[in-house]
């Protein structure tokens, strides 16, 4: 039987889907006996989802123009 | 005009063809769609607006320049997100001397994995915030971490890189960034939990 401590070391494998079929089937019964774990996997793979999902901010317009005024000048020295 | 739109990685691969050819309105497109998520990825570990500046033209100039040592063995974006970091790495050398962790500091393994806070979150968080607040919160949080476990997750969880190309670029061993991304999914998800849980839920978190 794992612990919830063993538990929490397998969260990596078992939210990343690269945990072995036996191991993920005891990781399995134990995300469903133990709400504790459960939360913990839930609000884990939430907080992944999360920061996947968010787009970075625009550039600030002076930082653009300066890295395409930086860019022209190397295009320009290139060719 | 040959068609940009590709539905693999969105014609990733051709800009780079053509602009390895000397397309510079090719090259100039690929800086478009990646420079908001370069200059992210430099702010978060540089913490510092002029470097993070410094490094996105150094990213993209360098890149220009290497284009053809880039061999496809990876996406190019991955490429450019390994100049990036070590750009971003330079710089924080250049600061050493102040208070600054350093990277490969080894981590302190007599520390507990933090998880106090098991609380189910209310609803979604973009559901409860507009973007702009949910962006405040989530880089807030990413600015919180101590760099060794920030610098991992954004590699790994913000900008997908595998675990060993995240090892590579940042010269740990897997299993270090293994137990830094674990370390850094647990405190992210604390601080997140702290600010979305469902209230009322904490009194049965002790039973």
């Amino acid at each position: 039987m794992l612990t919830c401590k063993d538990f929490l070391g397998w969260l990596n494998e078992f939210l990343d889907g690269t945990a072995g079929d036996e191991i993920r089937r005891e990781l399995e019964s134990h995300v469903n006996a133990c709400p504790n774990c459960w939360v913990i996997f839930d609000t884990t793979k939430k907080t992944i989802q999360v920061y996947k999902g968010m787009d970075p901010h625009p550039l600030p317009s002076e930082i653009e123009s300066r890295l395409l005024a930086a860019l022209e000048k190397k295009f320009g020295g290139a060719s | 005009m040959q068609p940009i739109l590709n539905a693999s990685v969105n014609g990733e691969a051709a800009l780079v063809s053509r602009a390895r050819t000397g397309d510079n309105a090719a090259f100039s497109e690929l800086v478009k769609r990646y420079q908001r998520k370069i200059y992210r990825l430099a702010s978060h570990i540089t913490q510092n607006q002029e470097d993070a500046e410094d490094v996105l033209q150094d990213t993209f100039l360098k890149a220009f320049t290497h284009l053809r040592d880039f061999e496809g063995n990876s996406r190019f974006y991955t490429w450019l997100v390994r100049i990036a970091v070590n750009e971003s790495l330079m710089k924080l050398r250049k600061r050493r001397s102040d208070k600054l962790v350093p990277l490969d500091e080894p981590v302190d393994t007599g520390e507990e994995q933090i998880v106090r806070e098991i609380a189910v979150w209310e609803g979604t968080p973009e559901q409860r915030y507009s973007q702009e607040e949910l962006r405040q919160i989530l880089d807030g949080a990413i600015d919180e971490l101590a760099p060794i476990y920030r610098a991992v997750f954004l590699l790994r969880d913000v900008e997908d890189l595998s675990t060993e190309e995240t090892a590579q670029t940042l010269s740990l061993s897997v299993p270090a960034v293994k137990s830094r991304l674990l370390r850094a999914r647990l405190q992210l998800r604390e601080k997140l939990t702290r600010l979305f849980k469902r209230k009322g839920d904490d009194l049965f978190a002790y039973l």
